[in-house]
């Protein structure tokens, strides 16, 4: 058993350096389609945290309340908002924590207020949705709330936000099924080239008396090992792209959505491990496939 | 050794073999003649069995083979040498990883490798080329490196189909007069060939097919009929 692997181990790597043309191409087809994959893999990621964190931003409904509604009539308010499963959360802001807010914006210019006899803002509860899709539905069921004075919500701006989030989600969808495709035609032609160049040598292994698994074996770990280079070869290319594009973009990313690209450490401890499987996968995928119309006569 | 009684092997309405009993002991030379398309292929193929009789059976070792299961068919091969016209070496493999590789099938230890390839290839006077790969020898060197591999696991028998073919005459028959050598050491040998010259001037058993029947089968025969 372990002899069988060493044996493997060896032949395949071999053969891979031995058949230079051959393994060249399949590393290229294979690191091509972990390139597409994994970039979309990137895009996605950022655009989906971009999205919702755009989302974020308009997620919370402002409740004016009445200058006679007492904080206990505020909290019966906030307990029953609370009881609804659209709204994940319920903050009170008093009158003078406005003002604070206030004054904070407004920064340099705040002394403007200092000439304010007495504060008009009123009193608040800042409601959390659960969900973006919701606000249309909450806004309402406060604006009948007793003791509520006004109801702000950002209606027209979430409406273009949900329509551009859910073009920009689709879109990525759609041209990610379409790069798959793409990438699948291209690994299963280097497969069948493969075949074609590696039919004769099976046929004579066969000849020889070699049984299936081991001419299987050397094959298998070859196609392994080539998928694993083309891991390597991936990972490379990734990071120096990636790190490229988060020093290009992550200023405009900031001001567009107020959040920056997913760090890039963050990113390759996680991807190394998920492409090194996914090539070697790849690989092992291939070489069975190319095996087994030769080896079952 | 070998036994074909009343095989038939039809390719849809293409005969291969027609109602052929043969019989080939131990220690044998035997040369197979006939024309181009008489069925001498398909006689051998049917041996190593990569293709199936419609009818009759076929013994190999006093062992029927037509309904062996697939895992019995790699050591059926094995104790048979095998050599063809076209060599059929591994090209990315060196001479020496060639015939390693028929005895690594056999899961020989590698000290057995190292003992008995250097003098497998001695005989074959192929010594100095051991880490040369095919594409870089003569066709006569490719053969030999072919009968080495063929020889290596010692095997009762062996097989060649139209193993001159690819050769000058001089190479051929340096080729034949080593298949001659290891006959007289006792393997049993079954030789396809065209070589009129070779045939008639070896004077063993000759077997000849026509249509996929056998038309003549005599001891110290002639090649027998003009291609
Ligand atoms: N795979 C095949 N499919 C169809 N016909 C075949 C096949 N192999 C051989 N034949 C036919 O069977 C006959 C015998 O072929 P073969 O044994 O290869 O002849 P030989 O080796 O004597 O030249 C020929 O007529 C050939 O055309
Ligand atoms: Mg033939």
């Amino acid at each position: 058993m372990i002899r069988g692997l060493k044996y493997a181990l060896t032949q395949a790597f071999v053969q891979v350096f031995r058949n230079k043309g051959m393994s060249l191409a399949s590393i290229f087809s294979i690191t091509a389609m972990l390139l597409i994959l994994g970039l979309f893999f990137f895009v996605t990621v950022n655009i989906n945290i971009a999205t919702e964190s755009a989302k974020q931003q308009f997620n919370t409904i402002e409740v004016y309340l009445l200058e006679e509604t007492s904080r206990d009539d505020a909290d019966i308010i906030t307990q029953s908002l609370l009881s609804m499963d659209e709204i994940a959360g319920v903050t009170y802001v008093s009158k003078e924590e406005a003002m604070e807010h206030f004054k904070d914006r407004w920064g340099d210019k705040a002394y403007l207020l200092e000439g304010l006899a007495e504060n008009p803002l009123p009193n608040s509860l800042r409601v959390e949705l659960t969900s973006l899709e919701d606000g249309q539905l909450i806004y309402e069921a406060c604006r009948n709330l007793i003791g509520v004075e006004d109801v702000r919500y950002y209606q027209e701006e979430v409406k273009k936000i949900l329509t551009i989030t859910d073009f920009i989600q689709q879109g990525a969808l759609i041209i990610i099924l379409f790069l798959i495709i793409v990438s699948v035609v291209v690994v299963s032609n280097t497969v069948k080239l493969t075949v074609m160049a590696r039919q004769r040598e099976i046929m004579i292994m066969k000849y020889v008396g070699a049984t299936n698994w081991f001419i299987r074996g050397p094959l298998l770990a070859e196609g392994m090992m080539i998928g694993c280079i083309s891991a390597g070869i991936y990972l490379g290319l990734i990071w120096m792209i990636y790190s490229r594009m988060v020093e290009l973009f992550s200023n405009q990313a900031l001001l567009l959505f107020s959040t920056s690209f997913v760090e890039v450490g963050f990113m390759m401890r996680n991807l190394i491990w998920i492409f090194i499987a996914l090539g070697m996968s790849i690989g092992a995928f291939g070489s069975i496939l190319s095996m087994r119309r030769f080896l079952n006569a | 050794m070998i036994r074909f009684e009343g095989v038939t092997k039809m390719y849809g309405g293409n005969v291969g073999l027609l109602d052929a009993t043969i019989k080939i002991e131990k220690g044998d030379f035997v040369f197979l003649v006939g024309p181009s398309g008489a069925g001498k292929s398909t006689l051998i193929k049917l041996i190593l069995k990569e293709i199936e009789p419609d009818e009759g059976a076929i013994y190999v070792n006093g062992r029927e083979i037509t309904h062996l299961s697939n895992r019995e068919i790699p050591p059926l091969r094995r104790s048979i040498g095998m050599v063809f016209q076209d060599f059929r070496l591994l090209p990315n493999k060196t001479v020496y990883e060639n015939v390693a590789f028929a005895m690594e099938v056999v899961h020989s230890t590698k000290r057995a490798i190292r003992r008995q390839i250097p003098q497998v290839l001695s005989i074959m006077g192929i010594s100095d080329k051991a880490d040369k790969f095919p594409a870089e020898l003569s066709a006569g060197e490719q053969q030999r490196v072919a009968i080495a591999r063929a020889l290596i696991n010692n095997p009762m028998m062996l097989i060649a189909d139209e193993p001159t073919g690819n050769l000058d005459p001089d190479t051929a028959w340096e080729i034949m007069k080593l298949i001659n050598q290891i006959n007289r050491r006792g393997t049993t040998v079954l030789m396809v060939t065209h070589a009129k010259d070779i045939v008639d001037r070896m004077g063993k058993r000759v077997v000849a097919i026509d249509k996929g029947r056998i038309v003549r089968d005599a001891w110290g025969g002639e090649y027998g009929y003009d291609d």
